[in-house]
């Protein structure tokens, strides 16, 4: 377990460099559906969620993780669908290229 | 029907591609090019890890879990659907969504766990759900506020920060009781409701314009309570995106409390403005030049290059569709028209430009503080629309000032500036603005959008007709 814990440590550090270096380079243009697609990456959680509810290990868990699979799916769906919607009104002047 | 240990590795190699597809999807998000390329990869890392998590031999009952993917849908697409100008509460009540699913997942975990939680485990689980509690009820309260269900104005009162700071200290104190006597149980409900309490007391002394910055930190705290959540599941795939999403918010609040000269630590205890307002109420009235919209169209329609500065006052008035048909008149004569937008223009980053593209003006017309500066003293007329402090030049020279040192738009630069204001009112933060006296400084008074609407008429001679 403390291994584990461990190379999760390793894990996060370079996910975190990774995510500076990625996100420093995204234009400020897109930095509102840059939040709201990162929030529907980080619903992510709905794994941890679903095996939860599906694993029926005790009432209350069922019960919190049905409530948060709701929570997570809402981000995940409503995330996404904004972000689309922001991204195709974003036009150039200059004609695409054929 | 596979085996378990079959579909165990079906569902690793569905989480590393997920993984690998969330990278490549914020990568993509790089340029207005390829973003939505962005957006199908992170929907296909969604679908491929979700569909491999329902592969997982403990679930043994599907019900609840599929009438909560649908009910969770049936919210999300409305959510999806409001409007642009919503979309900073929007983003706030997802942060709470997201940090409510992290909470509760949290603790069910201990609960089943208990009474033998490692002390580690212990560390992490309470990191999780002091995060994901606070991040809950402050994005609600954020949310409350940018919908106007709540006052905007910072309430402050007496000893504020001692309050809330206390409020932390009990949760931090009894968290570290729990892990090292992880059998006392008893307590664990005091580390969700106290950081659910302390949520609420740090928004409350935080004002409309200082949302940009908060919204970014409650962003990164969600992020960060999700990481600490895949470490207590022992999920490589949630912690890489807590970390990701955890990277993002706080590159956001770091950029957003720099356009401020803010500190993080100012931006959640400082509550500014509440004090500058006695001093501006002494301040006796000095004289400005104002102009109708017959005269704005004029000096417009002979200029070559216009700035337009668009501010949060833009998108209160619902100014931004005429101002585009102001865009559309004047790129008609040959005039040259881009926008400028401050990093804090607006209630979240990035909030002007979604609004512009919205109103179908280019991005790239849109530049950014850096480049719009180094454009502005080459510039025949600056307009600000709705925007106050981020063009106020005392930010510059006058070291008394509360913003002294915050990055600014040089409007005054520009040959001739002209201020679309509804009234002499000070801004939002309550400081005078020295912009409006200056010599080559108009002020247009009205309502934006009608303002706007006017000088359109103007210019395109339908008034007269």
């Amino acid at each position: 377990m403390q291994s584990d814990l461990i190379t999760s440590l390793y894990v996060f550090m370079l996910a975190a460099f990774i995510g500076f270096e990625v996100i420093r380079r995204i234009t400020p243009l897109l930095h509102t559906p840059l939040m709201s697609l990162t929030n529907a990456l980080d619903a992510i959680a709905v794994v941890g969620a679903i095996i939860l509810a599906g694993e029926h290990k005790s009432k209350l868990s069922t019960v919190l993780g049905t409530i948060a699979i709701v929570a997570a799916t809402s981000n995940i769906v409503g995330g996404f669908l904004i972000t689309d919607r922001m991204l195709k009104m974003f036009k150039s002047s200059r004609p695409p290229k054929p | 029907m596979i085996s378990a240990a079959a579909a165990d590795v079906i569902i690793e190699i569905t989480y590393l591609a997920a993984t690998a597809l969330f990278i490549l999807s914020l990568k993509w998000m790089n340029s207005p090019v390829t973003a939505r390329r962005g957006v199908r990869a992170g929907e296909l890392g969604m679908l491929l890890a979700v569909a491999g998590t329902l592969l997982h031999h403990g679930i043994v009952d599907y019900k609840w879990v599929a009438i909560a993917l649908v009910i969770g849908s049936i919210i999300g697409v409305p959510l999806g659907e409001v409007a642009m100008t919503a979309v900073p509460q929007r983003t706030a009540l997802s942060h709470a969504f997201g940090a409510c699913c992290v909470t509760l997942v949290g603790t069910s975990e201990f609960y089943l766990r208990t009474p033998n939680v490692p002390r580690l485990m212990m560390c992490v689980l309470s990191l999780e759900v002091i995060l994901g509690s606070l991040t809950f009820t402050g994005s609600l309260m954020a949310a409350g506020k940018l919908q106007e269900i709540l006052p905007q104005r910072p309430i402050t009162y007496k000893g504020a920060n001692f309050v809330n700071l206390s409020v932390l200290g009990i949760a931090i104190l009894v968290a570290v009781i729990l892990i090292m006597h992880p059998e006392r149980t008893a307590l664990f409900p005091v580390i969700v409701a106290v950081p659910l309490l302390f949520g609420v007391l740090m928004i409350i002394p935080i004002g409309g314009a200082d949302m940009p910055t908060v919204i970014s930190l409650l962003n990164s705290y969600a992020g960060l309570s999700a990481a600490a959540m895949g470490f207590v599941l022992d999920s490589k795939l949630l912690i890489i995106a807590g970390a990701l999403d955890g990277a993002s918010g706080f590159i956001l609040s770091v950029n957003m409390s720099k356009a401020m000269n803010r500190s993080f630590t100012n931006v959640l205890f400082g509550a500014f403005g509440q004090e500058q307002l006695s001093a501006v109420g002494a301040k006796e009235a000095r004289a400005v030049h104002s102009a109708t919209a017959e005269e704005a169209a004029a000096i417009l329609s002979t200029a070559s290059k216009v700035v337009i500065v668009p501010g949060y006052g833009m998108a209160v008035a619902q100014a931004q569709h005429k101002v585009r048909e102001l865009y559309d008149a004047l790129t008609k004569r040959g005039v040259d028209v881009k926008f400028g937008i401050h990093p804090v223009a607006g209630r979240m980053p990035g909030h002007m430009n979604v609004l512009l593209a919205e109103a179908d003006i280019p991005y790239d017309k849109l530049l950014d503080m850096d480049d719009v500066n180094s454009e502005l003293p080459q510039t025949d007329v600056a307009l600000v629309i709705g925007a106050n402090d981020v063009t106020n030049p005392s930010a510059r020279t006058d070291r008394s000032s509360p913003i002294y040192g915050m990055p600014i738009l040089d409007v005054d630069k520009a040959r001739t500036v002209m201020v679309i204001k509804r009234s002499m009112n000070p801004g939002f933060a309550g400081i005078d603005n020295p912009l409006y006296y200056l010599d080559n400084t108009l002020m247009l008074f009205g309502d934006a959008k009608s303002f706007v609407g006017a000088i359109v008429r103007e210019l395109t001679g339908a008034g007269h007709s």
